[in-house]
């Protein structure tokens, strides 16, 4: 008996928001990254929860995936960005609004 | 309450608080540190809902592997403050109240709804069962999730080398840089011999 299946819906809930604040609120290309990361954190703790409430291990996998697209998002995300402050000298999202 | 149901209630806490503290830091290095709590958080809550591997695997690729990646990236870029504006009105109080909406309808749906209240067994998924599993019903998907793997480290092996200078890269940049380079030495010449 741990707690009710909703309070866990509840606790990620708030991370899930906590990461969309501040991937919108953020003026910084890092911290965007970062609020990215805690929105998946939030879902795959989701996933967990729901594969102990349906007894089905479907949702552990699922975790799996998570952390290995998240493991390619963040590589590729961080690579973008060095290579964006090397070329214009800053991390605000501003500076990178044209498509060249 | 049973002592399973303290202690997710005590780590949930810690990791709210702590992507709390994380998402208003303006210091980029305090903010990674206060994610890394919040990740092994994280991993606590994983082990408290029978997963020890993916315990294992948040502690080693979140907390171990991914978040380094952002403190290197830190560190090695952004020496000097960046003198960002912390939440600026014009996009602080839409994202707070559409935040707090979207909290407030999900809290509700996830009270209401009739089959959610029943309370979490205790069952452990041991990773030898775990892996049968992953290994009988999902290999398609690890083979598709390493190629991904493959693919983003050459990406971002590609990118890391793209900006420099010194480093040999495709074709067409090749002949626009001996005109760039000798020009202003060839002025440089020129005077000296005037």
């Amino acid at each position: 008996m741990i707690a009710p299946f909703s309070h866990v819906l509840i606790v990620a809930g708030i991370l899930f928001a906590l990461g969309a604040f501040c991937a919108v609120v953020r003026r910084n290309l890092i911290m965007i990254v970062l609020g990215i990361e805690i929105m998946l954190n939030a879902a795959s703790i989701v996933f967990v929860a729901a594969s102990l409430h349906l007894n089905n291990l479907d949702g552990q996998s699922f975790v799996l995936f998570i952390l290995a697209v998240a493991a390619t998002e963040v590589s590729v995300g961080l690579a973008i960005i060095v290579y964006a402050f090397r070329r214009t000298g800053s991390f605000d999202p501003r500076n990178f609004n044209l498509l060249r | 309450m049973t002592l399973y149901g303290i202690f997710f209630y005590l780590i949930s806490a810690v990791v709210i608080a702590a992507t709390a503290v994380a998402v208003t830091r303006e210091n980029l290095l305090h903010a990674v540190v206060y994610l890394i709590i919040s990740f092994f958080g994280t991993a606590m809550l994983f082990y408290l809902f029978g997963a020890p591997l993916l315990a294992a695997l948040e502690v080693i690729i979140y907390a171990g592997a991914i978040m380094v990646l952002f403190l290197f990236v830190v560190m090695m870029i952004s020496s000097r403050p960046s003198g960002e504006a912390l939440f600026p009105p014009r996009q602080f109080l839409p994202a707070v109240f559409f935040c707090l909406l979207y909290l407030l309808v999900a809290a509700a749906m996830a009270v209401q709804t009739p089959g959610l209240n029943a309370p979490l067994q205790t069952l452990t998924a041991s990773p030898r069962l775990f892996a049968t599993y992953v290994f009988k019903y999902h290999w398609f998907s690890i083979e598709v999730i390493s190629m991904l793997l493959l693919v983003a480290a050459i990406g971002a092996l590609n990118l890391g080398t793209a900006g420099r200078p010194g480093v040999k890269k495709d074709v067409p940049e090749q002949p626009e840089k001996p005109p760039t380079g000798s020009n202003p030495g060839a002025q440089v010449s020129g005077r000296t011999e005037d």
